[in-house]
């Protein structure tokens, strides 16, 4: 990938670039909020950071409309976050607390919000997939133009179960557009180490599934190449891939050596193609805001964070009966208007 | 504002480590992402990065420092302009960012939902021991004695291999299989990609076709990708092939609950497994049955479903010094003899069963405890015997209640000793529910030793 250079082709006004430079901050800054509060033992289990890869979700949803569904794996406090959902709740879910979203019973993987069509957080690689599939069928069954984002990593391309998925959305034209965020690393496999070719988005084509390859350090690009892929699900012509490639800065999860990369790989993609940076030197030298303005948008961010995990500290841990409860439904679940 | 860096928790287990190394100096200025020192922990030596820019204030803990606590101070950060006075001020004060919760209910020790610091391991009273009288023994931990076990195989059969996820270069996820890359190179030291269901087929057709497969489930929980290969294939084939066929292979790994990871990487399937005819099940609790264990599954002629628990890879106990230490299916091992009650558990049930045995001798309760040890075949005459012994029988297992282990030995007892039975039999097992994250709900998921102990002085009438 090139060294960074803002591209002078902003296909967006000056307010939303400034809108995701806000999101994309969010996610870092409330992933590192996250690893302090793991590094302090408030968190527990297994914690997925995001850290880097926050273009390809804040892209995405730049290109998705309401009502559009989204599924991913357990590396998915930033899809949460750019979906809209609360941080108060995402952070006290990762504490386990009453005030989680799954009101600390699924923690930091498993993660879910009807309201905002966020479908989880699956701490099982690969099994989102055919989920994905699943949601995009109901949808094509309910008749309307929901699009589905499902999201998996490069790692989880190699389990049969994408390949069946590919199979059968191929063949039913489900709307689903599949989001293959490649950090280049499964835990401590590389890519090359486990993958016969390196294309992974021309997986699709023995389906008849187009795909194409995204600059994942880049939110413009990824917006642009998300819209293309919706416009495709929308009008009926089935599925589309989409092989992003990003980077993750941290160890796979917080208990990672991360002996498998150097730390100089690492540092020249912080230096290089940080989307985030990107972005900023974007607004500064297209003069769409100032030093001062982005200051005041990192102190809003920073609070909001802040704020986070103090409610996530604060909230309670479940009552004991909680533990007996959500084994079995008395109704069906409310919330995504369900219409045949 | 000066701030304190505490020891950080780097792993779901981990709960002390060494604080091997700084990479940086008082007086550094650091910014986010830089590493500030090296932190061995139970399982692997990590880097520790600075989360906000500063200054190095005050270094509070000295290279080399073993046993540090997690949230223990370690350094002073200060801001530009700020001195290191500053910096032992915050050292000094408890302007600590720890958590507030009270220790016992604070969700930053895993220990406490799942036993990770069991109390001392308590010495083995087998009756029969596994080894000649006068063996020398050694302190190992589970972990390497799993892997000594692989080595030793390895080493006398040139067709047992090893293949997983992140088994070779990465040296395990968990490090059990530590080393064998180095020793026995790559072509019997296979890291695979992420893709259970075929690995483990493919395990399976390399049995067929003659060598002896290790295959490592990084946890059983991704098993479930390949348990239509483990059951059709690997169990059933020498059945439906009137007995031509065989399948020497190993399926082993982690299984059960670790610490908070929640209901998709939390489960016992020792039940599950058992149940499967064609499979041979084992699910060692102590260190010399693993190594004794793991080396006559991988000279099995038959498909072996091998259970592990991440929770014990860190717990030492003896192991014979011997060259060719192995330990047979279906025989049972009596930790502790005892003539009120007969405890009867296998894997991290034994922690439980162990501790409450401890206890209940302090109130004049006499429990003898079983350790099963393999689970198909199961030594139903050793349990037998005992219950005839003690009239009584209380079985722990972490899994689900519902068709468990100790459902089936119930009612194996039933059958067979119900004349000697003076009280019906009680299963301590995992609750009904899928594993929650929060740690309080974790806890009472969980079956605790209290419910061992509550158990058996029902089954005593006491
Ligand atoms: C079926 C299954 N196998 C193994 C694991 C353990 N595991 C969790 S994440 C992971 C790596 C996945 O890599 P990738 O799909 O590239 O996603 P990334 O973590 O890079 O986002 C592995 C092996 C699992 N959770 N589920
Ligand atoms: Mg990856």
């Amino acid at each position: 990938m090139a060294a960074r250079k803002p591209a002078a082709k902003p296909n967006v006004s000056p307010e939303e670039l400034k809108q995701y430079y806000r999101d994309m901050l969010l996610i870092r800054r409330f992933e590192e909020k996250a690893g302090q509060l793991y590094g302090m033992g408030l968190i527990g289990g297994f914690c997925h950071l995001y850290i880097g890869q926050e273009a390809v979700v804040v892209g995405l949803e730049a290109a998705a409309s309401e009502g559009d569904k989204r599924v991913t794996s357990y590396r998915d406090h930033g899809h949460m976050l750019a979906c809209g959902m609360d941080p108060n709740g995402v952070m006290a879910e990762l504490t386990g607390r009453e005030g989680g979203y799954s009101r600390g019973k699924g923690g930091s993987m498993h993660m879910f919000s009807r309201e905002k069509h966020f479908y989880g957080g699956h701490g099982i690689v690969g099994a989102q997939v055919p989920l994905g599939a699943g949601l995009s069928f109901a949808d094509r069954y309910l008749g309307n133009d929901r699009v589905t984002f499902t999201y998996f990593g490069d790692g989880a391309a190699n389990q049969g179960q994408v390949y069946e998925t590919f199979n059968m959305a191929s063949l039913w034209k489900l709307p689903v557009v599949f989001v293959i965020e490649n950090n280049q690393y499964a835990m401590g496999t590389s890519q090359k180490r486990s993958t016969s070719t390196e294309d992974i988005h021309t997986r699709g084509a023995p389906f008849g599934i187009p795909g194409e390859v995204v600059d994942g350090m880049d939110v413009l690009a990824v917006k642009e190449a998300g819209e293309k892929a919706v416009a495709h699900c929308r009008a009926g012509k089935g599925p589309y891939i989409l092989e992003i490639k990003t980077y993750r800065y941290r160890g796979h999860s917080m208990s990672d050596p991360a002996k498998y990369r150097t730390r100089e790989e690492v540092q020249k993609m912080r230096d290089e193609r940080d989307p985030i940076q990107n972005v900023r030197d974007l607004l500064l030298q297209g003069k769409h805001a100032s030093e001062d303005d982005l200051k005041a948008i990192d102190k809003e961010i920073k609070d909001i964070v802040n704020a986070s995990a103090e409610f996530a500290k604060e909230s309670p841990e479940p009552a004991l009966e909680e533990l007996w409860t959500d084994i079995y439904a008395d109704a069906l679940p409310q919330g995504d208007a369900v219409k045949a | 504002m000066a701030t304190q860096i505490l020891m950080p928790a780097l792993s779901p287990t981990m709960e002390e480590g060494t604080l091997a190394k700084w990479l940086v100096k008082e007086g550094d200025t650091v910014s986010s992402g830089d590493i500030l020192a090296e932190i061995e922990t139970d399982k692997a030596t990590m880097e520790f990065e600075a989360v906000d820019e500063g200054i190095v204030g005050k270094l509070l803990v000295a290279e080399g420092t073993e046993g540090v606590k997690v949230n223990t101070p370690i350094a002073v950060m200060v801001e530009e302009g700020e001195s290191v006075e500053d910096a032992e001020a915050a050292s000094g004060d408890a302007e600590a960012k720890a958590p507030e919760a009270p220790a016992e209910e604070t969700p930053a020790a895993p220990t406490e939902a799942a036993p990770a610091s069991a109390p001392a391991t308590p010495k083995a009273r087998a009756v029969e021991p596994d080894w000649p009288e006068g063996t020398k023994l050694k302190s190992q931990t589970v972990r390497e004695a799993l892997r000594d076990a692989m080595a030793e195989e390895m080493r006398g059969d040139a067709n047992v291999f090893v293949m997983g996820e992140e088994v070779a270069e990465y040296q395990g996820a968990y490090k059990v299989t530590q080393g064998l890359l180095d020793e026995f190179g790559d072509r019997r030291v296979i890291d695979t990609p992420i893709t259970e269901h075929g690995f483990a087929g493919i395990g399976v057709g390399a049995a067929f076709g003659g060598l002896k497969p290790i295959v490592e489930f990084m946890t059983f929980n991704f098993a479930m990708q390949a348990i239509d290969q483990i059951i059709n294939s690997a169990a059933k084939t020498l059945y439906m092939s009137g007995g031509q066929m065989g399948c020497p292979i190993v399926f082993r790994g982690p299984n059960g609950a670790a610490a908070r990871v929640g209901a998709q990487h939390s489960q016992d399937y020792a039940a599950w497994y058992s149940m499967v005819p064609g499979l041979k099940v084992a699910m060692p609790y102590s260190a010399s049955d693993a190594k004794g264990l793991l080396k006559s599954a991988i000279r099995d002629p038959n498909p072996v479903i091998f259970l592990e628990n991440e929770i014990l890879y860190g717990r030492s106990f003896d192991v014979p010094e011997m060259d060719d230490f192995t330990v047979p299916f279906g025989k049972a091992r009596i930790w502790r003899e005892g003539t009120d009650v007969t405890i009867v558990s296998f894997g991290i049930g034994m922690q439980y069963a162990l501790e409450a045995a401890d206890k209940l001798a302090e109130e004049g309760i006499s429990a003898e405890v079983i350790d099963l040890r393999t689970l198909r075949p199961i030594d139903y005459g050793t349990v037998i015997e005992s219950v005839k012994k003690t009239n009584r029988c209380v079985t722990v297992e972490e899994g689900w209640p519902v068709g468990s282990i100790g459902n089936h030995l119930s009612a194996y007892i039933m059958m067979n000793a119900f004349d000697w039975l003076d009280a019906p039999v009680i299963n301590c097992t995992g609750k009904d529910v899928p594993m929650p994250y929060a740690a309080n709900l974790e806890k009472h998921a969980l079956v605790t030793t209290a419910e061992v102990i509550e158990a058996v002085k029902q089954v005593t009438y006491r």
